[in-house]
C-alpha cells in the first residue's frame, strides 16, 4: 500500500461524532434487535444486568465490524453517492485511527461477553465480527456476485449470540432464526441494489443486477423469498413457538410473497420507476423486526 | 499553525476528553453491576 500524505482533516483528532458514525447506528439498530429478541427468546432466566451487557457487546461487536469495513472499503465508499459522505470517503479522519477504533471496539466487546455472559457467546461474536470483516469485506465484495448470499451469514448471527449469551448452547430454534435472516438478507439487499445499481457499478462492486441483469436479479429475489418462507414458519411449524408467532410469520411471510411478485413483474430499469423493488427494501425492514416482535410476545405473553 | 487551527483541535481534544471521561464513567459502573450480579449468582 503506498502512502499519501493526509489531508488537513484527517491530521486533526477525529470528532467522536465521526467514531458514531463509523459504527453504522442505524444497521446496528437491527442488529440490537434480532440479538435482543434471540436473548428474551431463550429459555431460563437471565440477569438484567448481564442480558444489557450481552445486548451492549452485539452492539459494540456490530460497530467494530461496521467500522473495519468501512476502513477497508474507503476507497469503495469514495465512489458511491449513497457513502461518500461517510468519515473516511469525506476526509474527515486517518484510516488508521479507523483501524484502531474498530479493533479495539471489536476487542473490548468479545472480552466484555466471555466476562459477563459466556465463552461461547463470545466466540460466536468473534466469529461474527471475522466473518464480516474478512469473509464477506474482504475476500467476497469485490469478487462474486454472491457475496450478499454468504456474507448475509454475518448479520444472522446476533439471535445466535444472544441466545447463547442465556443458555450457553445453541438448539435448533436460534439455528432456525439464524437461517431467517440468512434467507432474508439476498431479498433484502438485491431489492435495494436493484434501484441504486448504477452506485454498484461505478464502483466497481459486482452486485447481482450490475453482474446478472435487473430481470435475473428479480427472478432471483422470488426464488430466494421461498426457503426465506418455509425457514420463517419452520419454528411454528416444528412445534418450537405458539400460534402468536405462526399467524404472524404466516401473514408477514404472505405480504413479502406478493411484494416478491410484484418485483418480479415489473420490468422497468430505471431507479425512479422501480417502486415495488422500495417497497419490498422498506417492507423487508418491517418484515424482520415483525417476525422477531412476534417470536419475543409468543415466548412472554401467552 | 494558524491560531484557528490550533483552537480546532483544542476544542476536538476537549470534546474526545469528555465522551472518554464519560465512557470510562459508564464502565465502571458497568463493571460494578456485572460483579454484584455474578456474584447473586453463584451465591
Amino acid at each position: 500500500m503506498t502512502s499519501v500524505p493526509l489531508t488537513r482533516d484527517e491530521q486533526l483528532p477525529a470528532d467522536w461524532r465521526d467514531l458514531l458514525a463509523l459504527t453504522k447506528p442505524r444497521v446496528m439498530s437491527l442488529v440490537v434487535f434480532t440479538g435482543l429478541c434471540g436473548l428474551l427468546a431463550a429459555p431460563g432466566p437471565v440477569h438484567p444486568v448481564l442480558g444489557f451487557t450481552a445486548v451492549l457487546c452485539i452492539a459494540l461487536g456490530a460497530g467494530a465490524a461496521g467500522a473495519l469495513n468501512q476502513w477497508y472499503e474507503a476507497d469503495l465508499d469514495a465512489k458511491m453517492k449513497r457513502t461518500a459522505k461517510r468519515p473516511l470517503p469525506a476526509g474527515r479522519m486517518s484510516r488508521q485511527t479507523a483501524l484502531h477504533f474498530g479493533v479495539g471496539l471489536a476487542v473490548f466487546s468479545v472480552i466484555l461477553m466471555d466476562l459477563a455472559a459466556n465463552h461461547l457467546a463470545a466466540a460466536v461474536l468473534a466469529i461474527s465480527i471475522l466473518f464480516y470483516v474478512l469473509v464477506y469485506t474482504v475476500w467476497l465484495k469485490r469478487r462474486t456476485a454472491q457475496n450478499i448470499v454468504i456474507g448475509g451469514a454475518a448479520g444472522a448471527f446476533p439471535p445466535l449470540i444472544g441466545w447463547a449469551a442465556v443458555t450457553g448452547d445453541v438448539t435448533a430454534l436460534p439455528i432456525l432464526l439464524f437461517a431467517i435472516i440468512f434467507l432474508w438478507t439476498p431479498p433484502h439487499f438485491w431489492a435495494l441494489s436493484l434501484f441504486v445499481r448504477t452506485d454498484y457499478a461505478n464502483a466497481g462492486v459486482p452486485m447481482l443486477p450490475v453482474v446478472a441483469g435487473v430481470q435475473s436479479t428479480r427472478r432471483q429475489i422470488l426464488l430466494y423469498t421461498l426457503p426465506m418462507i418455509a425457514a420463517a414458519v419452520a419454528p411454528w411449524a416444528l412445534g418450537l413457538t405458539g400460534w402468536v408467532y405462526g399467524i404472524s410469520s404466516a401473514i408477514l411471510s404472505a405480504i413479502f410473497l406478493v411484494l416478491s411478485f410484484a418485483v418480479f413483474a415489473n420490468k422497468a430499469t430505471e431507479p425512479k420507476s422501480m417502486g415495488p423493488e422500495k417497497k419490498l427494501f422498506a417492507f423487508s425492514i418491517v418484515y424482520l423486526f415483525g417476525l422477531f416482535a412476534a417470536l419475543v410476545v409468543d415466548r412472554w405473553l401467552v | 499553525m494558524p491560531q484557528e487551527e490550533d483552537e480546532l483541535i483544542r476544542k476536538r481534544q476537549r470534546e474526545r476528553s469528555r465522551m472518554l471521561a464519560i465512557l470510562l464513567g459508564l464502565f465502571v459502573v458497568l463493571m460494578f453491576a456485572i460483579t454484584i450480579a455474578k456474584l447473586g449468582i453463584n451465591r
